[in-house]
């Protein structure tokens, strides 16, 4: 039941095969040139409100759907663009959402924050910071309730973990032993406030303790290191021993939203995670030293990445308004 | 292919801005994520990154212009050998879409008035009526929704072991089991969220709130989850819930335990809202809201609890949402009302028929939907209309229903429509204030005599 800490070193080594490396390069490359190109087509006004983007924190999604089984269910907050393109979805139709046109997941409707994929098994995309973690509860109640073996990811933020109903949500979880995996993606600021400046402890992952959920903070900028925590989590939940904490050390790069001006940190402080702990160059790195990979064939994924995207932006584009009478559509059964 | 690096919005409402400074310089090479300049919006000074690698070809507005509008070229970006003038012509980056149709015509209230084709379940000649409580009447139907579909489920505070604080759920745990009829620690906030989840995830859930007074911590939940979720998701996720717990005043427990909820939930698109008055209605717009695909809101009322009704005993006795009862049939005054305001209006309606007048009673059942159309028919036969309902006077139900008559039977009145309403105050503990803060029979009959010059 004692809340661990894993090593923080990363994964120099490991015994991860060339397909599974290069599947990760691939999903955490889609997701942050996905971003960048958000942020692009935001600065243009062809999206609008708020965007959250992800770069960053792309080893954390990529590392826990790399330890999902199908049919388990995944849900986040607003920050949600990776967990969508990492559980499967569509980068078209998650662009096409975030430009508010018919060809999007929610047809327009929902936005950057509000986005849904039953197929996909992605519950949203939620606004409002914390409620997605008794949704999550839920979910994974419906989960046990039908005994189908399903597990649920319920991720949220360093500053939703100090919301009364994540408490709540662990004292039913735990009480009624219900298959979620809490995962705390600790990118160390609410909006502008930093974890030191909101949390009375450093460590988020033992607050599941009072509640005995077994709690561990991970490297969240390790995909492998990711990956492992999240198969212990997931074990753990499916042998019926109730929810798991998991706490991602991690980072965003850009601001909360597109328009933070992000003066609550030092750009010498963004440099330094970049050049040191980039989950990406990360991988990148044991593709080259394993000789898994060429320069060439990275140079070949980046093209074949930027195409994907190029596609989805061009899809959101041209993609027409949905139809004025979607107006009165989808609110009543 | 040279490429124009735009002038970035930087908010949502963001039209131009100052270009502060440059960080790079013509001929510095570039890659994505590096800092390019640094802009003033109205708010903040924001850094603005590169997306795409390159060399700075040229730089088009000098660091310091002032109202730089948005998407103007601000610089040329250039691959290795490239010259700034090879700059590719930008296509129009205006969020320009293909033009919708006309415009949809705006309904009153998002879900179709359809009033004319709904009517109660047929009760067949010879069919037993059997006095029932409003109790008795929730439970058996939630029984029966139960019995017929396994993913429904009742879970809330002191609903199983306990047998409900208000006896509601007697009996249930015993024929269910505590697989669907569970004792919740108290946490309303919590288990709202944890059962709207569970519904988004393929159940059925019944919440009880011991009363709709502690659904305050849950009300976030309820709107924001349930009631647009449908929506958010262009109809991919549905949200089959059932809330309900006594709402309104009971007796001497004071402000924060005597609230009506009425007109806040009413306004929620995306919740149906049902509020009940007699046993039967009770139990048959209980069993219609378990089988809804949309949130519902289900407002009882202690003091109606323990008051018998006939309740016709049929296996099927489902009422639709939408459609009103008219409880009698009258010529001189419409009398609308909903939930226990239903127990003023029918008694002020003996005590005036006694004096002469004929008023015609008309319990609204549901609150969204609304059956205006059985109002206005109402109104355009007696001319006159009064509204009667326990909850505060600003923005209630009462004047929304005004507003309908005022536009669709304006002519029809010989009187101004007068809502009746509690009081526009916390609820006192003392029994002489509480009295006075809540609207009575006296006050009904005072009204239809106004509207009626008697």
């Amino acid at each position: 039941m004692a809340a661990r800490k894993s090593a923080p070193k990363k994964t120099a080594k490991s015994n991860t095969s060339k397909e599974e490396l290069l599947e990760y390069y691939r999903e955490m490359l889609l997701i942050r040139r996905f971003e960048e190109k958000s942020g692009q087509l935001y600065g243009m006004g062809l999206i609008g409100g708020f965007c959250h983007l992800y770069i960053g924190q792309e080893a954390v999604v990529v590392g826990l759907e790399a330890a999902a089984k199908e049919g388990d269910k995944r849900l986040t907050s607003y920050r949600d663009h990776g967990h969508m393109l990492a559980c499967g979805m569509d980068p078209k139709g998650v662009m096409a959402e975030l430009t508010g046109r018919e060809g999007g997941y929610s047809r327009g409707k929902g936005g950057s924050m509000h986005m849904f994929s039953k197929e996909k098994h992605f519950y949203g995309g939620h606004g409002i910071v914390g409620a997605q973690v008794p949704i999550g509860t839920g979910l994974a109640f419906a989960d046990k309730y039908l005994d189908n073996g399903g597990v649920t990811f319920a991720y949220f933020g360093d500053g939703a973990a100090n919301q009364g109903q994540v408490y709540e949500s662990f004292n039913m979880a735990s009480l009624w032993e219900l298959p979620v995996i809490y995962v705390i993606e600790n990118n160390q600021y609410a909006m502008g406030t930093s974890l030191q400046r909101a949390s009375s402890t450093p460590d988020i992952y033992t607050r599941g303790a009072s509640f005995g959920i077994p709690g561990e903070a991970v490297d969240g900028m390790d995909v492998l290191a990711v990956k492992e925590a999240g198969e212990r989590a997931t074990a753990h939940c499916r042998s019926g021993k109730g929810p798991y904490i998991l706490e991602m050390k991690t980072y965003r790069y850009r601001g909360h939203s597109m328009s933070d001006p992000a003066k609550y940190r030092t750009r010498e402080e963004v440099q330094k995670v970049r050049e040191e702990r980039d989950a990406i160059e990360h991988v990148r790195e044991l593709l080259l030293q394993g000789k898994h990979a060429s320069e060439d064939d990275l140079k070949a994924i980046d093209k074949e990445i930027k195409a994907v995207v190029n596609d989805a932006a061009e899809f959101s584009k041209t993609s027409p308004e949905p139809a004025l009478e979607e107006l009165w559509t989808d609110i009543y059964a | 292919m040279a490429i124009e690096v735009l002038m970035p919005a930087l908010s949502p409402t963001m039209e131009e801005g100052t270009l502060a400074k440059w960080l790079v310089k013509e001929g510095d090479e570039v890659a994505s994520g590096d800092i390019l300049a640094e802009i003033e919006t109205d708010k903040a000074t924001m850094e603005f990154e590169a997306v795409d690698e390159g060399i700075i070809g040229k730089i088009l507005i000098a660091e310091g212009t002032e109202g730089v509008k948005v998407n103007t070229p601000i610089a040329v970006l250039i691959e290795e050998g490239e010259s700034a003038d090879d700059v590719a012509s930008t296509p129009a980056p205006a969020a320009e879409a293909p033009a919708a149709a006309a415009p949809a015509a705006a309904p009153l209230a998002a879900q179709p008035i359809v009033s004319e084709d709904l009517s109660d379940p047929e009760i067949p000649e010879g069919t037993e009526m059997r006095l029932t409580t409003v109790r008795e009447a929730l439970r058996d139907a939630m029984a029966e929704e139960m019995r017929a579909d396994n993913s429904v489920f009742l879970m809330g505070e002191e609903v199983a072991e306990y047998q409900g604080a208000y006896k509601v759920s007697q009996g249930l745990l015993d024929e269910f089991g505590a697989k669907r009829v569970i004792d919740t620690p108290i946490t309303e906030h919590g288990f709202a969220g944890l059962a709207t989840g569970a519904a988004m995830g393929g159940l059925k859930p019944i919440v009880e709130f011991m009363t709709f007074n502690f659904a305050m911590q849950a009300i976030d939940h309820i709107i924001n989850t349930a009631a647009k979720t449908r929506y958010m998701s262009g109809g991919q996720m549905t949200c089959p819930i059932v809330f309900r717990g006594p709402n309104g005043a009971a007796a001497r427990v004071g402000a924060q335990h005597s609230q009506d909820y009425a007109a806040w939930y009413a306004q929620i698109p995306g919740l149906y809202v049902a509020m009940p008055y007699s046993a039967a209605d009770a139990k048959g717009l209980m069993k219609t809201a378990i089988r809804e695909e949309t949130p519902v809101v289900f407002l009882e009322n202690e003091l109606l609890y323990g008051q018998s009704f006939e309740v016709p005993v049929m296996d099927d006795y489902a009422i639709p949402f939408g459609k009103a009862r008219i409880w009698r049939e009258g010529s001189d005054v419409t009398i609308v009302s909903f939930g226990i305001g239903m127990k003023y209006a029918l008694e002020a309606a003996d005590k005036l028929a006694e004096d002469g007048i004929s008023a015609e009673v008309i319990d609204l059942r549901t609150l969204r939907p609304i059956d205006y159309d059985t109002v206005i028919r109402s109104v355009q036969k007696t001319n006159r209309c009064i509204t009667v309902e326990e909850g505060w006077p600003v923005a209630s139900i009462g004047n929304h229903i005004t507003a309908q008559i005022m536009e669709r039977a304006f002519d029809y009145l010989d009187a101004p429509v007068i809502n009746l309403t509690g009081k526009d105050v916390p609820m006192p503990y003392a029994a002489n204030l509480e009295k006075l803060a809540l609207v009575t029979t006296a006050e009904v009959i005072e009204a239809a005599k106004a509207v009626t010059y008697r």
